[in-house]
């Protein structure tokens, strides 16, 4: 979503968001996220208003102080950007990759089942599966941080079966152009 | 509208089906995470970033400890995992390329800041009037807003960023303020910093015969 992002040429605009619209978002991060009420409060305090910032193909980034905060393709879930993620790392759940797919997902590939099934991977288990379209955060063998935000493609249930073709699909990643964007 | 959530009773409530870290009243600290000031990674993905042996000089000095955690020999050992040794070696000679890459394209940058021109242009708009018009300066990391801000308070005229023909962006000054503008950039005064006096011309443009 993000590998190819330039502010001046790809942002279509920036509105504040109206409070009602608010209500809803933070509803929604609110069910789509395992986060409490107050540590959202804490990053996005209800005083602070949402700046929308449309970009094209549909992508949504909410800001506040022009620090992106979550975004949106077209009307999918909501994502926390990485460096958000960073902060509270328990907010999603996570699938790792192993050491060999790092290198593919740092270029911004897809990430293929295999990468996830082999022994550096991590899936949830059987019980906590996930469904497909869930947003996860992407884990790295061998590392303590996330390194990147991604969407199911197929169930986990199904990945383990199925173990072949695209996974996860990628909604950001560290090093791509919105890593490199501190401030909107 | 809804009372507010951040009233919970300290008696907790568990408010979801929280696995970890157990609900509080009050908002959880942010995880923090030192971040590699050379390439922004986190500091262990450094490895995978286009400037290792520069990110290794910078958290050697500043992390020795987080430098021992990830660059020693047991933790190098470890870290291969379950990749075979050919992937591990072509891992390596990739990041060597990569690295390499990235510092022609740093240099090939430099080379193009240093080359580039910043052209001061003075546009006859009639017989006495002109207008002043500054082309180049995104070139060094300028801001061209704050730039034509600054020019406008200071010659108290008008300044605005405008494309000119070609699409790129300049700063259009009311007035002939060519050489005044010439000595900001030389003494590098507010947004104008870290322009060489070299690369700044002076050019004029008289207005065509006809007009437009």
């Amino acid at each position: 979503m993000f590998k190819k992002f330039s502010p001046s040429t790809d942002i279509a605009g920036q509105t504040p968001v109206k409070s009602s619209v608010q209500r809803a978002i933070r509803a929604a991060v609110l069910a789509q996220w395992k986060i409490e009420p107050e540590t959202l409060e804490a990053v996005w305090p209800k005083k602070e208003g949402l700046v929308h910032v449309k970009c094209r193909e549909h992508v949504s980034i909410y800001t506040v102080h022009g620090e992106p905060l979550i975004i949106q393709h077209f009307d999918g879930p909501y994502y926390p950007t990485l460096r958000l993620l960073h902060k509270y790392p328990y907010i999603l759940p996570r699938v790792g990759i192993d050491r060999g797919a790092i290198r593919f997902l740092l270029a911004g590939a897809p990430m293929m089942c295999p990468g996830l099934t082999s022994k550096g991977g991590y899936l949830p288990p059987a019980d906590d599966a996930l469904p497909a379209g869930a947003s996860v955060a992407i884990y790295a063998e061998g590392k303590e941080h996330a390194v990147g935000v991604g969407l199911l493609k197929l169930g986990t249930e199904e990945i383990r079966k199925i173990n072949k073709d695209v996974g996860v699909e990628l909604a950001t990643y560290l090093g791509d152009d919105l890593w490199a964007l501190k401030s909107l | 509208m809804p009372s507010k959530k951040n009233q919970t009773p300290v008696v907790s409530v568990p408010a979801s089906e929280e696995p970890e870290g157990p609900p509080t009243p009050d908002p959880i600290p942010p995880v923090q995470i030192l971040y590699c000031s050379v390439c922004s990674f986190p500091a262990e993905y450094c490895e995978f970033g286009s400037s290792l042996t520069k990110c290794k000089v910078w958290l050697k000095e500043e992390h020795p400890d987080l430098f021992d955690k990830f660059y020693s020999d047991d933790a190098l050992t470890s870290k291969v995992g379950t990749l075979s040794l050919e992937a591990q070696a072509k891992l390596e000679k990739d990041t060597a390329k990569k690295e390499a890459k990235a510092s022609a394209k740093a240099d090939a940058a430099l080379k193009k800041k240093l080359a580039s021109q910043v052209i001061i242009k003075r546009i006859e708009r009639n017989k006495r009037k002109h207008v002043t018009s500054v082309a180049g300066l995104e070139a060094f990391g300028i801001d061209l807003k704050k730039a034509a801000k600054q020019f406008a308070s200071k010659f108290a005229t008008g300044s605005s960023v405008t494309k000119n023909l070609q699409g790129l962006d300049e700063i259009v000054v009311q007035g002939d303020v060519s050489d005044e503008i010439l000595e900001m950039i030389e003494a590098g005064a507010g947004v104008l910093k870290g322009i060489p006096a070299d690369n700044v011309e002076i050019v004029e443009e008289k207005k065509k015969k006809g007009g437009d």
